[in-house]
């Protein structure tokens, strides 16, 4: 029988009191019963809008319609058909404005909880040993792809290859695999162990990871190409942007990717064990209004900080994070300062952060991105005392493979010129996709990149597979 | 893993270490530098590579052990493995129109400047070599230098070593006496690379300093190693570690490099405080 409660069914969260001190996952999933019964809110529409929403079109209406049947190792069976990280997916994917906002049960209500489904899902296998499994016997077709970056674009695209019979390598230039997977997004929002073992499903298909392989510097792009028939860069935007306002340097003046990377990727929450230092004052400040910037507040709120404030030059309307991501962030404590811009970090007399000074905004005419854009209102300058300040503000791809390699064409802000959709770039056998084109987007995007290119790739190889045999 | 082939005390404080590092030995010039993790839980660290051999697929490393990861690396023997090391990162060195140079190292900077001095002399520039250290038993790698320099001047902070004072006061002296260089290479602290840029600015003598500030991943992606240089933001990893020493500002700089001392100080106390009560630490 189908639900046809207006709501989603509700998923278990920690309490926000409690959570704003710890690192552990703040939603908590759904369990078996709830899962079934937020399965049965999906109509299993023919025409299935939803999957039109998915970057890398998963058979939504098919999966939930198992999960309604208790049969949930078939449900995540069929998500790992065309999505090879679900449980990440089912975390930090952007429904809301992707499969949930084309499903028939928004139009009157709540859409169905699709991104709730499928991370029970993945969850679900994992809990039960559904990953150990050993993956289907794959033909080799002889051809050997390298993937640059394992984030979600190459970790998609050497998923999609290795399936398809080729040999793939995968080169990171961290210690640890997963791109902004490990040192972006904070723990609580996607647990690092889980991380792990969606890229163990993904070796367990013959993909192999080298870390510690900067391309640009241990090897360069044309030497992965003397080896290899194809190279896809995934490398990300890993670039930080600052403000360029007097006082930068200061200390306690931190861009949001050092910030999140020594929080996440080296484990600085948990300083009993972790060696790598972090500094935290009791007012903090963090510019910008993306996920980035709602993730580094709130890491900022549970490392002890008293008073973490998102100051963001454009108003609540225009904030460009996630709507669940401001909901938790407020419902943690994080406070809001709208129409406001830092025009100078203020130093003190050994060059500590003591504060900045502000001016307000007022919103004028849309701009390029169609946003209002803010104009400063004379006059309006305050100071606002903080001891740490967080830069949050963007980043662009990193210049490293550009500035080494002859034939990659690049636009002026550094993102690789690369062909819609196939990822193909001004030189032969090299591909590119994710944030190292786009600049700054979702995990979701990337993976929809990644997969594309592993398309076409194979279009262009197969030819030679063909002639071969 | 990266396995560590010999190991030898150059001074009480000062490890030389040659480690397995096939890609990083192929590819290393001077002026490059490795990040390093000692093992799973330990924060990633610049060393400037001392002494790549691509032949044998090593690398070498020299260093003092200053704080808690430089002491647990060299609690490491022959045979060990380091956990993570991902090079050769930075700009090589440009040497590019040198004629007659004079390579300046402070202390362990010596170690960073040995490369340099190498290079140079291999492209057949001459090289003045002035090391500046502590005190007599701190002296490291005066052998070497001598093997790829004109002359190598020492200088002691007490004159344990013949010659008491500063590496600016043996550079002071050359360049009057006619020594005529045209380029300056200083590597050590901050403060002596400060002064020497002082000095050498006076006389409008082009020189290169090696910046090591703290970073963490090393490939451009923090920004936490940033340094003004001539008034722009650069990050030492990427546009550096070598930069135009008329331009730098060190005071920035020396500020910047005291961001943690606090935390690293405090995990010093409690390593300390756990070997007197006999516990054992992670």
């Amino acid at each position: 029988m189908k639900n046809m409660s207006l709501e989603k069914t509700k998923m278990p969260e920690q309490a926000p009191e409690i959570r704003n001190r710890n690192f552990t996952e703040v939603a908590l999933g759904y369990t078996s019963e709830q899962a079934v019964e937020e399965a049965a809110r999906c109509l299993g529409c023919k025409n299935q809008p939803c999957v039109a929403g998915c970057p890398v079109n998963v058979r939504i209406p098919e999966f939930i319609g198992k999960i309604a049947d208790g049969d949930f190792t078939g449900a995540y069976d069929s998500i790992r058909e065309t999505n090879a990280l679900p449980a990440i997916c089912g975390r930090v994917c952007p429904q809301e404005t992707q499969c949930e906002q084309l499903c028939v049960r928004g139009k009157k209500g709540e859409s169905v909880a699709i991104g709730r489904l499928e991370r029970f899902a993945a969850d679900f296998a994992m809990k039960n040993g559904v990953l150990d499994k050993e993956p289907p016997k794959i033909e080799r077709n002889g051809k050997r792809a390298a993937i640059v970056g394992s984030g979600p674009a190459g970790l998609t695209c050497a998923g999609d290859l290795a399936r398809l019979g080729y040999e793939v390598t995968v080169y990171e230039a961290l210690h640890t695999p997963g791109g902004v997977l490990v040192y972006g997004i904070p723990e609580f929002r996607l647990p690092k162990a889980l991380v792990r073992d969606e890229i163990g499903s993904i070796e367990k298909l013959g993909v192999k990871i080298e870390t510690n392989m900067v391309i640009g510097r241990v090897l360069s792009l044309d030497e992965l190409l003397e080896t290899y028939d194809a190279v896809f860069i995934g490398s990300g935007a890993g670039l930080p942007s600052f403000m360029k306002i007097p006082g930068e340097n200061c200390n306690g003046v931190f861009s949001a990717n050092e910030f999140l990377t020594r929080v996440n990727l080296m484990k600085a929450y948990d300083r009993e064990n972790a060696e790598t230092p972090i500094v935290v004052g009791e007012s903090v400040a963090v510019m910008g209004g993306g996920n980035v910037a709602m993730d580094a507040a709130r890491c900022a709120k549970r490392l002890g900080a008293k008073n973490v404030t998102i100051v963001y030059r454009r108003g609540e309307k225009e904030l460009p994070a996630r709507l669940e991501e401001i909901h938790h962030a407020k419902e943690e404590g994080i406070e809001f300062m709208f129409l406001t811009a830092p025009v100078e970090i203020v130093g003190d007399e050994n060059g500590w952060v003591k504060g900045m000074n502000c001016i307000r905004m007022e919103l004028g005419e849309p701009d390029a991105s169609g946003r209002r854009r803010p104009v400063v209102i004379e006059g309006s300058e305050f100071f606002l005392p903080v001891q740490t300040a967080i830069i949050a503000i963007g980043q662009t791809p990193n210049p490293l493979i550009a500035r080494t390699t002859e034939g990659l064409s690049i636009q002026k802000w550094g993102g690789i010129i690369a062909d819609e959709p196939t990822g193909k770039t001004s030189k032969a056998r090299v591909y590119a996709g994710g944030d190292a084109v786009t600049g700054a987007a979702t995990v979701i995007l990337a993976m929809g990149a990644g997969k594309d290119a592993a398309k076409a790739i194979d279009e262009e190889l197969k030819w030679s597979i063909e002639l071969k045999k | 893993m990266f396995r560590i082939t010999r190991k030898r005390a150059l001074h009480e404080t000062i490890t030389l270490m040659e480690i397995e590092a096939p890609y990083i030995a192929k590819k290393a010039q001077p002026g490059q530098f490795v990040m390093l993790r000692v093992h799973e839980m330990g924060e990633r660290i610049p060393l400037t590579i001392a002494d790549p051999d691509a032949e044998k697929g090593t690398i070498t490393l020299i260093f003092q052990n200053v704080g808690h990861t430089t002491e647990d690396l060299k609690s490491l023997d022959e045979g060990d493995c380091i956990r993570d090391i991902v090079g050769p990162l930075g700009k090589p060195t440009e040497y590019e129109g040198a004629k007659r140079a004079a390579i300046i190292g402070g202390g362990l900077g010596t170690a960073i400047a040995y490369p340099q001095a190498r290079a140079l002399h291999k492209i057949g520039v001459p090289v003045d070599v002035i090391l500046g250290f502590r005190n007599k038993e701190l002296i490291i790698l005066e052998d070497e230098m001598s093997k790829n320099a004109e002359a190598v001047y020492i200088a002691t902070d007490d004159g344990s070593n013949g010659r008491k004072g500063l590496v600016t006061d043996v550079l002071k002296e050359r360049i009057e006496a006619g020594a005529n260089y045209d380029l300056v290479i200083a590597i050590g602290p901050l403060i002596m690379m400060k002064f020497v840029c002082k000095l050498t600015k006076e006389y409008n003598l082009r020189t290169i300093v090696s910046m090591n500030p703290v970073m963490i991943d090393g490939t451009g992606m923090c920004g936490c190693c940033r340094v003004t240089v001539g008034g722009e933001m650069k990050f030492a990893c990427v546009d550096g570690p070598d930069f135009d020493g008329h331009l730098v500002d060190f005071d920035e700089a020396m500020r910047r490099s005291r961001m943690y001392a606090e935390q690293e100080k405090a995990m010093m106390q409690l390593r300390h405080i756990c070997k007197a009560t006999g516990e054992v630490v992670g």
